[in-house]
């Protein structure tokens, strides 16, 4: 159990962590999360009794850490897998944290096996690749098989494999009743992961709660709907006869449709009733990326702008399309749509032309993960007719009517 | 915790990195060649030297003359020792371990201490040796009055700087800073200060200039040092324990 009381800490006048409360319970996986410099690595730096806090204070079963008994036999922690002497080998860095707590020499052949270093034991760790680093530093932290666990960024250049072996790891430490705490950027991973989330933003706590309710908190579920794409009239009439039923219709980029508030069953009634034709008719749930996005993005420090490429630009070929902006560079409006309850207006007004539309290039989920409804997925089901553009693009957060140079 | 856990994993550690080896290797080899040298060159210039050099020739503080050079390693070796963790970032590892901190640095500095008294000693003793050979009928013996204390005190002086050049880097933390504080310092200000009849009395309270009266069996015939040799030796130690006490002061409160 680790439990964090009005933490902060400044470095002079920067506050990296302000009234941070939390408790991190065993027996679960409890995802870390936020964006860059909101703190994580402070916050378990000052766990581990490295920081001191400014005011505040966390405790490990009841103990600051520097007054815990015995500390590398109970708390284990990976911070940073390049934080190792590069021309010791492997076998003597964990060798010389075992002495540290009389924790005998077979020990450290046993994790060394455990995180699959066997073979480059006797090898210098300057020679580590970062994957082979982070088992390192993975197999310090189980070395006293401890209780408590804290990683940062432990899934940080491994390999696929490597990735399977992380997450069924902690799993099963977190089902032998320990307390496991991971902070990770990696939300398709967290979210097979972790089975509750502290999400900080700025220093401050966003978020304290069970994975499944972050997501239904964050981000609503919904239907995607499609018309026939050469019928750019059907889509109107449809998307007025759901509205009058009492759901909430958003237009997407591709020419989709977003349904809320309306079962899937029902959407079929009335597209039947309306006689019009769908192409498709699809259940969407909203996944962690998307609600993270939407709970952080008025937290981010440090957000990418469009490359302007000044001086840089070659002449374009006759014929050649401009490049399409990345989403989520200058421009936060692709997430998921806002949860119903909480005030989101679904019929965000379109946006001013100026903003390139360009049906057949979906915008790429940024992390390379599966696409996620918000990011706009190509439908295979339209890619005959790619006619009709939709009429206006959507905008589909709530707090997006408000022009980009504005936040 | 037990401090002896903590001894043996700092044991450990300064034995599995290869900079141990090269520094005191290096700190041995330029000491004893070079007091090996200075020995052979001074026996030959002997006859033409003044009347007062000869009544003041010391022919045991001329065997030590490499330690000049030597001490040099002995900082790098004790910069390196502290600063590894730092420029590592081993550091955070380390006191994650041991949240202890105070238990952590005495033990650090207690290996590191106890190898460079280990590696001083046989060094003094054996550049002591070798130059008397090198100087011939001019040689001391190890049965004189005061030879054994200087040579003796030729192996605390090599530890005292590798001590005092671990509290260095535990205040300044990265070896860089440190070292170039250090080399330069004692290399050439040390000396300059010393020489200079302006700054001689100043400079005679520095640590290496008071620290190495020990090696000292002759006095020079116009000396007005204000301490003897064990006076000069405990000059050096408080400039020692000064070091290691910032170093400690700053590595509690400080964040990692």
């Amino acid at each position: 159990m680790i439990e964090a009381v009005g933490l902060t800490k400044r470095y002079g006048d920067k506050t990296a962590v302000y009234n941070l409360s939390f408790q991190v319970r065993p027996g679960a996986v409890t995802g870390f999360l936020g964006p860059n410099g909101s703190g994580k690595s402070t916050t378990m730096r000052m766990i581990l009794g490295l920081d001191n806090p400014t005011t505040g204070q966390v405790t490990i079963g009841g103990y600051p850490y520097r007054k815990l008994p015995n500390a590398p036999r109970q708390v284990g922690a990976l911070l940073d897998a390049k934080a190792v002497h590069g021309g010791r080998h492997a076998r003597n860095h964990l060798l010389c944290l075992a002495q540290l707590s009389g924790i005998p020499a077979r020990r450290v052949d046993e994790v060394l096996g455990v995180v699959g270093l066997q073979d480059v034991a006797k090898k210098r760790s300057k020679g580590f690749s970062l994957g082979m680093g982070q088992r390192l530093g993975i197999a310090a932290a189980l070395l006293g098989d401890p209780q408590v666990l804290l990683f940062d960024e432990p899934v940080n250049g491994l390999d696929p494999e490597g990735i399977l072996w992380v997450r069924n790891l902690m799993k099963a430490l977190a089902a032998e009743g320990r307390t496991v705490f991971v902070s990770s950027h990696l939300m398709s991973e967290m979210a097979l992961t972790a089975d509750h989330l502290i999400v900080i933003g700025r220093g401050q706590l966003l978020a304290d709660m069970s994975i499944k309710d972050f997501i239904s908190a964050n981000s609503a579920d919904f239907a995607r709907v499609r018309t026939p794409d050469t019928e750019p009239q059907l889509r109107e009439k449809l998307s007025s006869a759901l509205t009058e039923a009492g759901g909430h219709v958003l237009p997407e980029q591709d020419g989709g449709l977003r349904v809320t508030g309306l079962p899937l069953p029902r959407i079929s009634d009335i597209a039947h009733d309306t006689d019009v034709r769908l192409w498709e008719l699809s259940p969407h749930q909203a996944s962690l990326e998307e609600a993270y996005m939407r709970m952080t993005q008025g937290a981010v420090d440090y957000r990418s702008t469009i490359d302007q490429k000044a001086g840089l630009q070659q002449p374009m070929p006759p014929g050649a399309q401009p490049p399409m902006p990345v989403p989520g560079q200058g421009q936060p409006g692709w997430y998921a749509p806002p949860p119903p309850q909480q005030g989101g207006q679904p019929f965000a007004p379109p946006v001013p032309q100026g903003q390139p539309v360009q049906p057949m290039q979906p915008p790429a989920s940024p992390y390379g993960a599966p696409a996620g409804p918000g990011a706009g997925a190509p439908n295979p089901y339209a890619a005959q007719a790619p006619a009709a553009p939709p009429a206006a693009p959507a905008a589909p957060a709530s707090d997006l009517t408000k022009p980009e140079d504005a936040r | 915790m037990a401090a002896i856990q903590v001894v043996r994993s700092e044991w450990t550690k300064i034995r599995s990195v290869a900079s141990t080896v090269w520094t005191l290797s290096l700190a041995v080899v330029v000491t004893i060649a070079l007091g090996m040298l200075i020995s052979a060159l001074s026996k030959n210039e002997f006859d033409k030297m003044s009347r007062s050099d000869q009544l003041s020739f010391d022919p045991t503080f001329i065997s030590f003359a490499g330690m000049s050079l030597g001490q040099l390693a002995m900082i790098v070796f004790g910069v390196l020792v502290v600063s590894n963790e730092y420029s590592t970032g081993m550091i955070r590892t380390s006191l994650a371990a041991v949240p202890q901190r105070a238990t952590f640095l005495v033990s650090k500095i207690a290996v590191a201490t106890g190898l460079s008294l280990v590696v001083g000693l046989a060094t003094s003793f054996v550049a002591f040796f070798l130059g008397q050979a090198m100087l011939g009928s001019h040689k001391a013996s190890i049965g004189d009055t005061g030879v054994l204390r200087a040579v003796i005190g030729g192996g605390l002086y090599m530890t005292l700087i590798a001590m005092f050049s671990m509290g260095v880097a535990a205040m300044l933390r990265s070896p860089m800073l440190s070292l170039g504080i250090l080399m330069p310092f004692f290399f050439l200000v040390s000396n300059i200060l010393g020489n200079v009849s302006a700054t001689k009395k100043i400079g005679r309270y520095l640590p290496d200039q008071a620290g190495s009266k020990i090696m000292q069996v002759v006095t020079p015939v116009d000396d007005s040092t204000p301490y003897g040799p064990w006076g000069g030796l405990g000059i050096m130690t408080l400039w020692v324990v000064a070091a290691l006490a910032g170093g400690y002061v700053l590595l509690k409160k400080r964040d990692a």
